[in-house]
């Protein structure tokens, strides 16, 4: 029994010292940040759906790095030094590229050190001047809508929605929002003025706070638009 | 002196040896494989060879470990097993689910087919036969590929490496979703009459497997033309990769109506009819391997030598040969969308009003309809291996509350009474407690009731269907229907149901493409059916469109195509507790979502075609990318 707990301590002393050298790179230690914006205003989607790529040749096979657009627009990604080049996938995202989302590598982007970056897109529709209200448990959101592409690869709208959760998170996704109100596209009568009111939920842990979100639903796109989320006192 | 002689005799054998020429020397017959001429002369050898490329025959879903827990990702069923409560936790799928690309086992059958085309040394029926036997497994893959990936590069010949360092050569774009169907359609009529019309043959290729290969692909490009185009115009890409023209989906559908037909009016297959019980017989029809008449092509199992563990892991876990069991739970979801035998829909009646109803046996609740619910799901008070089941969550007090316990079999005292007594059923359903029946139900499709198939020291040798002739009698009829042949349609469709118990039959006013996706879905559960079905029909986004579900949107629209099924619900049975009331005794059924389901499924438009991997791409960037990922 003892011989074996010698030889079990020499193992553990041995993969200690082994593990202690060195790593042989340096960790990547460049910030590439920025948000995706319409004319320097942010485009709003949801958590963990829309990204682009970043594609780095020279180092044998080709495997994009994916930078994932947070719920406000924004993105940042820890990289090495070097060149990139920025492609949208298709159909990611409430918008279109500026160049027209066909081209594969569509910007160039040296890293050298930290860098912040805005990323120019022509998305369908716009959300302007989003309103919450809360008065005795019914949340009233109002906004309008800007038609921005109005071409032939203009899209109609499904649907819009408001809706609210308990945390910050809030999307059409099932986890995100513990109520919604939906209206069709058909039934907008001004775009201009588009009123939703939806009533708070019971919630299942106390909180006198709730965060509302209104989201566009662009038909024959799978990525919402939405309004920045708002926190309401209840 | 003497010695060296035997030296010199060393010396000469050495010598002798020595002076074989090199390259026989290094050109030597191995002994322990069999090399490709000395196979391809008998034909024994052969069939060992065709054995095990039949045994790879990928499957999505099956009775394998690690496939039937699919049966859990549709909202069909839960899977009673605490490591599998992920399937009911996620949101999206993600989009290289579903993902294939298995160009090695292609290169081996096209190997194969190449062998099987130029062999001299046997009789020529059976040469054709193996050439034939081949080429279906072949076009066995490309189905498996194009309905996972879209198109795909069309490789009809081993592709050798020269060693230029150059592989350009061996990369190949895309074929047109198109191309690959037409591809099966075409190679499945030219190998039909060089395949044995013998339906008694059912683990290797026969006439009627290839038809009913064919008969599957034509309908699902049929559907894809037609659905795809106007319901998912984006999930298409320019080459046509994937996505086939709306103009495409007749003639696919003529293609399939006339493939299905030539199985029915072919003669030696039929519906299964064997039992007088209609639910008994549904369920027997998987298990008699005996003289089947409705099976087609089939992946057969032999105990000793090939078993599955599918009882093992899913046979009742009151009567478990094992200390585990019960893992496949169907849904309320799925056990409601059964129809009433007058041929409607209604939601399995637990309450009037705002009162439960009572019932006096368990099974009542579940009378009136389609036999074939009892024969693909073991209901609370029914039977399996003759020995009832014992499914019941606990008493109802007269308050409506519940009393109920941790662990099977449990005892308590109850309110009014001094000693304990059993307040819950050996088989659960304990809220989440695995191998219990947590949704009230489990499965009996495909569940072997021979003693020792529940027991890991046996296992089970029931085989698994590819494709049966009620399928084939479906797929005739949804073609027929959409090539407006609605006499035709009604026909087949009213045959199956007949065999249901349906025994009014549907006329031609009241069909509508909703029938074709709800007999489908009954009628063909838990046999690899679902996704793909769904995927076709592009309902999957409207069916799992990710929005949480309430007891009234389950109750609401039963047998409406795109019906949102999100998330799984089931139905736990109570024995009413309340003395000198006149219902004391009797049953209550309660709706309850499984604690397992936390999230509803989300289908998005990237997950109609799986995602093809990053190193497949960076080794031949000529593939194109799916859309919408």
């Amino acid at each position: 029994m003892k011989f074996r707990s010698y030889y079990i301590i020499l193992c553990a002393f041995i993969c200690l010292l082994a593990s202690c050298s060195k790593d042989t790179y340096d960790p990547p230690g460049a910030t590439f940040n920025g948000r995706i914006v319409y004319n320097g205003e942010a485009i709003n989607v949801a958590y963990d759906q829309v990204r682009f790529q970043l594609w780095q040749s020279g180092f044998g096979k080709l495997t994009p790095i994916d930078v994932t657009i947070k719920q406000d627009g924004s993105f940042s990604s820890m990289l090495f030094n070097g060149t990139y080049k920025i492609s949208f996938p298709g159909g990611q995202g409430p918008y279109m590229t500026k160049q027209n989302g066909t081209a594969k590598d569509t910007v160039a982007l040296e890293i050298n050190g930290n860098k912040s970056m805005d990323i120019e897109v022509l998305p369908y529709y716009m959300i302007r001047n989003p309103q919450f209200s809360i008065s005795s448990g019914k949340v009233t959101g109002s906004f309008k809508l800007d038609k921005i592409i109005t071409d032939a690869n203009a899209k109609n709208i499904d649907k819009v929605v408001l809706y609210l959760n308990t945390t910050s998170f809030v999307s059409d996704a099932g986890s995100a929002n513990v109520a919604k109100k939906e209206l069709s596209g058909a039934s907008i009568t001004d775009m201009n003025n588009i009123i939703l009111d939806v009533n708070v939920p019971t919630l299942t842990r106390t909180q006198d706070y709730i965060f509302a979100r209104v989201g566009v639903k662009i038909s024959g796109v799978e990525d919402m638009l939405y309004s920045p989320v708002k926190e309401l006192k209840l | 002196m003497k010695r060296y002689y035997s030296l010199m005799i060393l010396a000469l054998l050495v010598l002798g040896f020595g002076c074989k020429k090199d390259d026989e020397f290094l050109n030597k017959e191995p002994k322990n494989i069999l090399l490709e001429e000395a196979t391809w002369k008998d034909k024994t050898l052969i069939v060992s060879v065709l054995a095990d490329l039949y045994d790879r025959i990928p499957d999505y879903q099956g009775l394998l470990g690690g496939q039937w827990q699919r049966f859990g990702d549709f909202n069909e069923a839960l899977i009673s097993n605490n490591g599998d409560n992920w399937r009911f936790q996620n949101q999206d799928w993600a989009y290289g689910e579903w993902s294939t690309w298995d160009y090695g086992f292609i290169r081996e059958l096209n190997l194969f087919i190449q062998q099987a085309e130029k062999a001299t040394e046997l009789e020529e029926v059976d040469r054709k036969r193996f050439f034939a036997e081949g080429r279906f497994l072949r076009a066995l893959m490309y189905f498996d590929h194009v309905k996972r990936m879209g198109g795909v590069p069309l490789i009809l010949e081993p592709m050798t490496y020269d060693f230029s360092g150059d592989p350009t050569y061996l990369q190949h774009p895309r074929a047109k979703e198109s191309e690959i169907y037409d591809f099966l359609i075409s190679e499945m009529e030219a190998i039909k009459g060089d395949l044995p019309n013998t339906p008694g043959t059912k683990s290797r290729a026969t006439k009627a497997a290839a038809l009913a290969l064919e008969a599957r692909a034509a309908l699902y490009a049929g559907s894809i033309a037609k659905y795809g185009s106007s319901k998912t115009p984006e999930v298409t890409l320019p080459g046509g990769e994937v996505g086939i023209p709306a103009s495409k989906a007749q003639g696919y559908y003529q293609t399939a109506l006339k493939a299905a037909q030539e199985i029915i009016t072919g003669g030696g297959y039929s519906l299964y009819k064997k039992k007088e019980n209609l639910s008994d017989n549904f369920s027997s029809l998987f298990l008699d391997k005996a003289n089947n008449p409705e099976v087609i092509f089939a992946e057969d199992y032999k105990l000793k030598s090939k078993m599955h563990d599918f009882t093992v892991d899913n046979q009742p876990y009151s009567m478990t040969e094992e200390s585990f069991g019960g893992r496949t739970n169907p849904s309320l979801n799925f056990v409601q969308s059964f129809e009433l035998l007058n041929n409607t829909f209604a939601p399995i009646a637990n309450v009037s009003g705002t009162d439960y109803i009572f019932y006096d046996n368990p099974q009542d609740i579940f009378a009136g309809r389609d036999a074939r619910l009892a024969g693909t799901v073991i209901l609370p008070g029914s039977s399996f291996r003759n020995r009832p089941v014992d499914i019941w969550g606990g008493f109802m007090l007269a308050d409506k509350s519940i009393v109920t316990g941790t662990r099977v079999n449990e005892q308590k005292t109850l309110p009014g009474k001094s000693a304990p007594e059993v307040i819950v059923g050996r088989d659960g359903p304990i809220a989440g407690q695995e191998f219990t029946a947590q949704t009230g139900f489990y499965i009996r499709k495909y569940l072997d009731p021979t003693i020792g198939a529940g027991s890991l020291g046996t296992k089970s040798e029931v085989w698994w269907i590819r494709y049966r002739y009620a399928e084939v009698l479906l797929n005739a009829a949804e073609a027929a229907f959409e090539l407006d042949q609605k006499n035709v349609a009604v026909g087949y469709l009213n045959e199956v149901r007949d065999r249901a118990g349906l025994k009014t039959p549907l006329t031609e006013g009241e069909l509508s493409f909703d029938r074709f996706v709800q007999e489908r879905r009954v009628e063909l559960a838990f046999e690899d059916h679902m996704l793909w079905d769904m995927k076709r029909w592009r309902l999957a986004g409207a069916v799992w469109n990710g929005s949480q579900m309430t007891e009234a949107d389950l109750k609401a629209n039963i047998g409406k195509a795109d019906k949102p099924n999100t998330q799984v619900f089931g139905l736990i049975p109570y024995k009413y507790y309340a003395p000198g009331d006149p219902n004391n005794g009797k049953w209550v059924f309660k709706v309850a979502k499984p604690n397992a389901v936390t999230n509803p499924d989300r289908f998005r438009l990237g997950n109609y075609y799986s995602y093809i991997a990053d190193n497949i791409i960076a080794n031949n960037p000529k593939l194109v990318r799916n859309p919408n990922q």
